[in-house]
């Protein structure tokens, strides 16, 4: 039997379409080429790094209509601005609380060891709705707001009960994994680099299996580039179902149970 | 060639119920154009980590289990050593000792060492090499530089495949020892261009070569391959922008899994002729004596 994969990790920039809708129905045919059955999508038709509170409100829409377009397959993640504490917290409300959005979604406004992100998630632990953080640490300098695994393992320890997923697993994911190995309330993803021979083995030795996560980073990347590294990875098989869909299944159960959404 | 009969690849690896290690994806074979031709692999240590497919034996077994008829070979001591006519002779002797009729060896040629003409000798003459590999953003050169002109004149008359590497890695994760810039292209459709017997493949180019510098390079008769090509349908695109028969399939193993040049091809959903030229079709034309000149 396939597994049921589910990608954590994509965007609508970088994939053909005039909307929102049309680039989420454009993703989903390259998507199901490789069998993966759902996608998580957040952040708008174009990568805005700091929004203003108006921006964060247009961005969500984008994806909002990507969700309406295709609701069966496609899940939203609210996308937050930790210097627009009230407009971010609004936003949970419009988007995760009262719409179908499951998810947090949080990139380089502010790096993420800030006091700015508290109250954001502590009301992302109050609904049980996973976060998802990038997070790179780049050999050659961080943009200015570009949070460091280093700094969510601060943020993840500040607030056990909330649950994290660390994007692209620190970029640089052998200090990335070290960096998070004692945070238990942080998964990493897989996605957003090269598909690095032995970075999955790695993962799963060091975090466990059930603490890691596909996702793409579609479509700046390749659904197949980053599916590769499980697909390549000298791991059990029931390690890869894991990885593939069933720890974000688990991780979303909570919101997608409050929303009657079937997994 | 046996392994390559096969199957559908499948983003699983075939998995079948009960198995408890999944079976490694098996090459499509749509019944065109032969084998497989694996135009990007590296043999040795990678200096930074170990590799799962890092000794040649295990990375020959995966190749030969997933039906590549011949990949084209270098070897990570060719970047790194400056003994490369060591490097280039180990270089040979794994791929024949290992991969025999599978491991088509490309020496390492540094066109700023001393007396680099007879690399070039040794490894056409010694060790009757298809071609040779450069690293230009390693051994530290401009891609205007007369010496790299000098080279492809006389990998031409040789009848030599050039093969340039960009990057061996994304810049961003290099170790802080060894990180290299990415080098400036933008030069090389003229050293190109008037050069008709030069035969280049650019490897592993798509972070440091914009797509219209590419198309450039591409239309003053290079190849490039896929391994570092991204984006949703990448492969198609490319294909569509510089003419499929200008797309060779490379998979950059051991340092990325080698299934994910392959889920490339799966993903952009190309037809049966498109894809056949690319898997092999079009580097069996580049270099239709490779794997005769190896030496007995």
């Amino acid at each position: 039997m396939e597994p049921r994969i589910w990608d954590a990790h994509c965007h609508l920039s970088g994939v053909p379409g005039e909307t929102p809708g049309k680039r989420a129905v454009q993703l989903l045919e390259y998507a199901g080429r490789l069998g993966i059955e759902r996608i998580c999508v957040s952040m708008g038709m174009s990568w805005i790094y700091d929004p203003s509170p108006e921006q964060l409100r247009a961005q969500n829409d984008d994806v909002l209509q990507a969700v309406q377009e295709l609701p069966e397959r496609v899940f939203g993640f609210v996308y937050l601005n930790p210097r627009h504490t009230e407009a971010s917290l609004a936003e949970i409300e419009r988007c995760l609380r009262d719409g179908p959005m499951v998810g947090v979604k949080l990139w380089v406004a502010r790096r993420c060891n800030a006091p700015e992100l508290d109250p954001l998630v502590r009301r992302a632990a109050e609904l049980g709705a996973v976060i998802l953080q990038h997070t790179y640490l780049k050999a050659t300098g961080n943009l200015p707001g570009e949070s460091t695994p280093i700094e969510l393992a601060e943020l993840a320890r500040r607030h056990p009960r909330a649950r994290f997923i660390a994007a692209h697993s620190g970029g640089d994911w052998e200090v990335g994994f070290r960096a998070l190995r004692d945070c238990g309330n942080v998964c990493v993803d897989l996605c957003g680099f090269d598909p690095a021979a032995g970075v999955t083995e790695m993962a799963v030795r060091e975090l466990g299996a059930e603490r890691v996560i596909y996702g793409s980073d579609a479509g700046g990347r390749s659904f197949a580039s980053q599916l590769a590294k499980v697909a390549g990875a000298d791991i059990p098989e029931s390690a890869k179902r894991l990885i593939l869909g069933q720890n974000l299944r688990c991780l979303l159960g909570p919101v997608l149970e409050s929303k009657g959404v079937k997994a | 060639m046996k392994a390559a009969a096969a199957a559908t690849v499948s983003v699983a690896g075939g998995w079948a119920a009960g198995q408890d290690r999944p079976a490694l994806p098996a090459l499509e074979q749509k019944g065109t154009g032969g084998g497989w031709i694996d135009v990007n692999v590296t043999l040795g240590r990678w200096p930074f980590r170990r590799l799962p497919l890092d000794q040649p034996a295990a990375l020959a077994a995966k190749l030969r289990q997933v039906g590549v008829a011949q990949a084209w070979t270098g070897a990570f001591d060719g970047i790194f050593h400056k003994d490369i006519a060591g490097a280039n002779a180990r270089l040979a002797e794994e791929c024949r000792r290992h991969g025999l009729g599978l491991l088509e060896p490309f020496g390492s040629v540094n066109p700023k060492l001393p007396e680099w003409e007879a690399d070039l000798t040794r490894c056409a003459e010694e060790h009757r090499m298809a071609g040779i590999r450069l690293h230009p953003s390693y051994h530290g050169y401009r891609l205007d530089d007369s010496a790299l002109g000098r080279l492809l004149d006389l990998a031409g008359e040789r009848r030599m495949i050039v093969q340039i590497v960009a990057d061996m890695e994304d810049e961003r994760t290099q170790h802080p020892l060894g990180r290299a810039p990415h080098a400036d292209f933008k030069p090389f459709p003229k050293l190109l261009e008037g050069r008709p017997d030069a035969c280049v493949v650019l490897l592993n180019w798509f972070r440091s070569v914009p797509l219209a510098l590419a198309k450039q390079i591409a239309r003053a008769g290079a190849c490039l391959d896929i391994a570092t090509v991204e984006n949703v349908g990448g492969v198609a695109s490319l294909a569509r922008e510089v003419s499929t028969e200008r797309v060779l399939f490379g998979s950059h193993a051991p340092l990325f899994y080698f299934e994910s040049a392959v889920l490339k091809l799966k993903e952009s959903a190309l037809s049966a002729a498109a894809e056949a030229a690319i898997r092999g079709g079009n580097a069996r034309r580049l270099a239709p004596l490779a794997g005769a000149r190896a030496p007995v």
